[in-house]
Parts: C-alpha cells; structure tokens; sequence
C-alpha cells in the first residue's frame, strides 16, 4: 500500500479541527455495509468554527438512506425536495439568507452546501447546477460520483466509466457494458469559471478535508467532485471501498487536483504509474473485460489522454 | 424599501399583469424566483424594475427554469421567506413536480398564474388547462374575474396561505391576454395600508435556525406519509373558513366583499350559468339584457376552485331549474373539471334537482361572445322546457365542424 498524503504524526492543523470538532452525522443510517459516503459528510460542521453549515440533498442514496421518517441522521438543518432541483432548492435557501441579512434580521454567518449523487449531478440536475453556479450564489456543491444511479439499482449515469456493466448496460452477447467514455464534469465546472474547483478522492480524507474547507470558505460557488465507490454497484467487498477509492487515483482514473481562479495544482502525482488494470479488474463491474482488451486498451488511452491535459493545465496556469 | 405611499387609494388604469406586479411590490416578499413566459412576463418584467429602483427588499433569483423557480421558492419559503413567483401554462407545467412538493411541506408559497393554454400544439392565448390540471396538486385555487380582482386576491393571498391553520401555498388565477394585457381602471390601495391588512411574515421551523436544526423533506414510507397528506387535506379544509375571514376583513378594510363565490342574480334564477374567470363578465351583460326580458337567468362564478366550497355551492343551486356549466378546459374522454364538481355539489347539497349541463369553450384563446352566451341560455331554456338535457351534454361551443 502507498501513503498518498500525510501521515497520523504530522498533523496540520486543518487536520487536527477534522478530529477535534463534533461530527454531522449520527450513525443507524441505512447506508450500505461499508458505504464510504458518510465519511464526507461527517466533515461538514468540522471545517470552520467561523460559520454554521445549511445543507440541502438532491434524491439518491445518501438522501434515502439518512432521513427515514421518522428517523434523521443530519445534525445540521438539511433539506431535500426532488433528484434534479437541489441547487436550485439551494438557491432559494441562500438567497433568502442574503435577503434576511440584507434586511437586518439575520446576524449569523451561514455557508449552504449541496449534495447530490453523479446521477443528480452529472445528468438530471446538471441544469440546476450550472444556473445556481453561474449566478454566482454562495454554495459549495459536492457531487459523490459512484459512477452510477446507485439508489434505483445501479443503472448507467453520464459519470460511468468505459465499459462498466450496470443493470441497463449489461453485459451479453452484443454489449459489453457502457459504451463510450465518462462525461468530465468537472472540466464542465471549470467552463463555470468558478472561483474554487476541486477533484477528490473519499481515500485521502486530508486531502478531502482541506479541499471542503477551502471551497466552504470561498465566498461564492464552489464544485468539488468527490470519488465515492459503491460496494454493491462497483461489485467489491463491503471493506474495499476506502482501496478501491485509492487505486482510482494510483492509476490516474481520478486525479487528484484543484483550480484555484484558474490556476490548476495537481496534489498527487503517483510515484510509479500504474495500469489502468489492476483497479478495473478488482471489481465485479469490469470483469467481464477480461475477454475485451480493445475497451481495456480505449479506458488506458482515455485515462492517460486526460491526465497529460491535466499536466499541460497545470504547467499553462503557473 | 424606500417610496411608500400613505394616504388614499388611487384610481389607475392598469393591465392584470401590471395589477400583480403592484401587488407583489405592496407585499415585499423576501424572495421572487421566477421565469418569463407569455403572458405572465409583464408581472417579473415590472417586478424586477421594482428591484433595480429599490423599492422592494426581494431577493429575485433569475433562474434558468421554472422548475428551477418552484425548487427556489421551496428552499427560500423553509429558509423562513415570505415567497412569490409568477407564470403560466408550460412554465407551470415544468413545476408541477414541485407543486405537490411544496404543498406536501406545507411552504405558504405564493403564485401569480396567468392562465394559458398548455402547449400541444403550442398556444399562448387563455384557457384554464394549466391551472385545471394542477387543481390536484395540494394548492389554494383563487380565480379572478378582473383586473381589480386579480389584485385583491394577491393582497389577501399571504394571510390565507400563512394561517397557521392552513400552511398551503396559493395561486391566483387570471386569464392570460384578456385580463393580463387589457388595461383596466382599478382601485390600487395605499402601500402602507396594503402592508399593514398583510402583516409580517413568521418563520416556521426555518431551516436558517442553525440552534434548532431540522430536516425538512425526510423520506416517508408507508407507514406515516398518510398521516402526512391527511393533514395536508385538513390544511385546506379550514382553507375554506380562513378565506372567508380573510376576505370579510378585506371588505372591512378596503370596502369590497368577496366571498368563495359569487352569485349574481341567482335568488329566483330558474337557468344558472357556472363559470370561472373574465368570461363571467360577459355573462352578466347577457343576463342583464334577458332579464329585461323577463328570463329568470343567473350566474354562479367560481372563486375558490380548491378548495371547493360543495355545500355552500349546492345550496345556492338548490332553486336552480338546470344549471349550465362551463369549462375552459377539457378532460379528455370525461366531463370538464368544473362540471364534475358542480355535479358533486348538486348532487349532495342541493335541496332541488336540477338539469345539470356541461360545455366546453374557449381552449386556446378562442372567442365566446355575448351571441354564444344567448346561444347557451336559449338552448339551456330549451332542455329545461323537454325536462332533459339529451345530446346536447357535452357540447363543445363555437367550434367548426362539431356536429354533437
Ligand atoms: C425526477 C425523478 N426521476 C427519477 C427518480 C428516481 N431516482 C431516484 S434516486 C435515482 C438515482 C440516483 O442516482 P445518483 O444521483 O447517482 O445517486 P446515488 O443513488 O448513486 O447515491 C433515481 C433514478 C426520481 N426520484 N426523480
């Protein structure tokens, strides 16, 4: 196993507010077995002391599976109303906080963060997203990619990897999972011009903790996309989602970066790159592959063709 | 907010859409979210003028969708706002999801609709399709005759929406183009006066309250969402006393009465006509005229179509001898939505059992005249002197080619 960032000893103190504070969320979700996903959001009222967090929920997993009536698992004022609305829902919170403040009868300091699923982001909430960024509200949206409609079953987003079989892009004898590549949402983000932008990883909860507090604290809209693997819809052990998060981003699939009003830094860069291969084939989802080294050799072309933008990005804005 | 008037009420000549924007200006909601679209732009266009002069506190959010507008208006109403937003036809079609979203969470949100044919094929011109069809979604109705009307309703709609009895959100209804763009000369109230009749705006469980936090929108199984629409169905049901007090405070404060509906001429009326919207204007011309004449005619106009007020609507049909009802919306392959409840309240309230009759008219803007609306009274005389309705049920009126 390779460190990627950090290590207990040397604490920052970002880190440290992260083990200090209080959590978010209570345990008795019904999350899956090994669901990386409320590691995020246990976060939320650990960034600062400075503010208190609202938050709002598109519909997917972690919206289903932690506010069963008469149960809730948020600690902090939460709210959901549909899958493809929670920006704009978000919006209308915000918004009505600048009026109340405006007006002189709201005093506290309050940050709005979004959740949603890459269901509810990448695809039927993309509208919503891109109106609440480009209007400039000050959320900070944090999209869990999964790579799937995990909540429905596992069928195919926009944000499924080349080849991975979902239950509507099943293998047989004329599919091979989904066809073409992922959608990158991110750099679609980016085209936002938004003052902060973010690539992280649910493995490299230090990394993810100093990404949430700086797109929290930025005044104004912030995107971090986060990789969060499902244990039944990536079909891997119900203790391998923290690895399998790890080995995404060891084999490039997920770089780890930020875009800081425009100027991109790649905040790891694996010390021996390795083959797309050894993450897809730890997981059910890929296996049938092993017969297709054509989509192999596609993923492994896409995934290296991406990374040197990322590099050439990143040279560009010094 | 700067530039209230004090003083007295001003005569103005004014379009609906115009009269709206007013009433949203006097209101000072803390959030506006809309999105243009025929005929209800005027309302965001003047609104947003309002907004750029300074003379609102609103936060308007110029969203990308309607859909978009509706989620904005949820979000700000469990923030703690007071929410308003305006639209018609497709642009509410696109929020219907949201409709019953916001009605379920019992968010007082409040809507200014300008009716409009639902598109397919696209139209812009008046008919009730688009309000008619959310009549289901768990919102007050009000309709509006006129201009003044469509103002007046506004004014009432924050302390119907907010009863702490009711909690629903609310939309009233005027006919796009006809009401919208004819100016007309109405009496607009003093700002001071208005902002008085409506009061403050009080948070419930706000989602700002970071001391008490609370989830709002939680997943609801089997086992307690009924309870949940149980009570939502209670919220309207008192809806129906809390209009009424409302609307006897308005004519208290501003001198004009308005009831769930109204009756015009109805007492001895042996022929009524129901109807909804601007087209009761023209219904009383013709009833003034055939009255002269000695025909026993009367209207019964809609202004709380949700909720329906059946009882207090069958026993003012109780003396009818046939009741002519007309929709400005169809059902396809079942009668109109404003005949079936004419039906139900007949049926259950009335001590009498009159001819029941059902037209639709007017779908996409088309005219009804004051010779079609004759055209209707005779033949309703008609039926009721042969004691049936037989095929004229069902009659679609001033279309070509319609051989029922
Ligand atoms: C308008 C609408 N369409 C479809 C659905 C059904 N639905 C609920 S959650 C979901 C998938 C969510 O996927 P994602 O956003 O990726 O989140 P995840 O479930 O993976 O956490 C779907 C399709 C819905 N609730 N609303």
């Amino acid at each position: 196993m390779i460190e990627s960032s950090g290590t207990l000893a040397e604490l920052s103190p970002e880190t440290k507010l992260m083990c200090e504070r209080p959590g978010t969320f209570s345990g008795g979700h019904r999350m899956c077995a090994g669901c990386p996903t409320g590691l995020f959001t246990k976060m939320l009222t650990r960034v600062s002391d400075e503010y208190e967090i609202v938050a709002g929920n598109a519909t997917g997993c972690l919206e289903v599976a932690s506010s069963i009536f008469p149960y809730s698992s948020w600690q902090i004022p939460w709210i959901h109303t549909a899958f493809e609305n929670a920006s704009a829902m978000m919006s209308g919170v915000e918004a009505c906080y600048r009026s109340l403040v405006r007006q002189g009868k709201m005093r506290k300091k309050l940050k709005f963060v979004v959740m949603g699923g890459d269901g509810g982001t990448y695809d039927i909430g993309l509208q919503s997203l891109s109106g609440a960024m480009e209007r400039g509200h000050d959320l900070t949206y944090i999209c869990y990619d999964n790579g799937a409609y995990m909540n429905t079953g596992v069928q195919r987003s926009s944000a499924t990897p080349l080849g991975a079989a979902t239950t509507t892009t099943p293998v047989g004898s004329e599919g091979s999972g989904r066809k073409g590549n992922r959608k990158d949402l991110t750099k679609i983000m980016l085209a936002h011009n938004l003052g902060y932008v973010a690539q992280a990883s649910i493995h490299d909860i230090h990394d993810l903790f100093r990404k949430m507090k700086k797109a929290i604290d930025h005044d104004g809209p912030s995107f971090i996309n986060l990789l969060s693997p499902c244990i039944p819809g990536w079909k891997i052990d119900a203790d391998m989602a923290v690895e399998s998060a790890r080995q995404g981003v060891e084999c490039n699939f997920w770089p780890l970066f930020e875009v800081e009003n425009g100027k991109f830094t790649i905040n790891y860069r694996p010390t021996v790159k390795k083959p797309v291969t050894d993450w897809v084939f730890s997981q059910g989802r890929f296996k049938h592959l092993k017969k297709h080294p054509d989509v192999i050799a596609a993923f492994q072309a896409e995934v290296d063709k991406q990374w040197a933008w990322l590099e050439m990005e990143e040279a560009r804005t010094k | 907010m700067s530039n209230l008037t004090t003083g007295k009420p001003k005569i103005v000549p004014i379009t609906g859409a115009g009269a709206c924007a007013q009433a949203m200006r006097q209101i000072n909601p803390d959030v506006v979210a809309a999105f243009p679209i025929t005929p209800s732009t005027q309302i965001v266009e003047d609104f947003s003028t309002f907004v750029a002069n300074g003379q609102v506190d609103t936060e308007f959010v110029t969203v990308e969708s309607e859909h978009s507008a509706m989620s904005a208006c949820i979000g700000a109403s469990a923030a703690g706002g007071r929410v308003m937003t305006a639209t018609s036809s497709a642009g509410m079609a696109y929020m219907w999801e949201l409709l019953y979203v916001a009605a379920s969470m019992r968010q007082p949100v409040l809507m200014s609709l300008v009716n409009r044919a639902l598109t397919g094929p696209i139209n812009i011109h008046c008919d009730h399709s688009d309000s008619m069809g959310a009549r289901d979604a768990g919102w007050i109705q009000l309709y509006s005759e006129t201009n003044q009307e469509a103002y007046d309703n506004l004014v009432m709609a924050a302390r119907i929406a907010e009863h702490p009895d009711v909690r629903l959100p609310l939309m009233v209804c005027q006919d796009g183009f006809i009401i919208s763009h004819s100016i007309q000369t109405m009496q607009l109230e003093d700002d001071k006066a208005v902002k008085a009749f409506v009061g403050p705006h009080l948070p419930y469980h706000s989602i700002l309250d970071t001391a008490k936090p609370v989830t709002w929108g939680a997943l609801d199984l089997q086992d307690y969402y009924i309870e949940h629409k149980r009570g939502q169905e209670q919220g309207m049901r008192n809806a129906l006393r809390v209009i009424q007090e409302v609307s006897d405070d308005f004519a208290k404060t501003f001198g004009r009465q308005y009831n769930l509906f109204e009756d015009y001429r109805l007492e001895d009326a042996e022929i009524v006509l129901v109807a909804i919207n601007s087209v009761a204007g023209e219904i009383k011309e013709v009833i003034d005229e055939l009255r002269t004449k000695g025909e026993k005619v009367g209207l019964l106009k809609i202004r709380s179509f949700r909720p329906f007020p059946y009882e207090q609507i069958g026993q003012a049909l109780s003396n009818a001898k046939i009741v002519t009802v007309l929709d400005r919306s169809a059902s396809f392959g079942a009668h109109g939505p404003l005949f079936t409840e004419i039906s139900t309240a007949v049926y259950n309230y009335a001590s009498g059992r009159p001819l029941l009759m059902g037209h639709t008219f007017g779908l996409g803007g088309r005219e009804l005249t004051l010779r079609h609306i004759e055209h209707v009274i005779s033949e309703s005389r008609i039926c009721l002197d042969k004691g049936e309705v037989g095929n004229r049920q069902g009659m679609w009126l001033n279309v070509r080619g319609d051989k029922s």
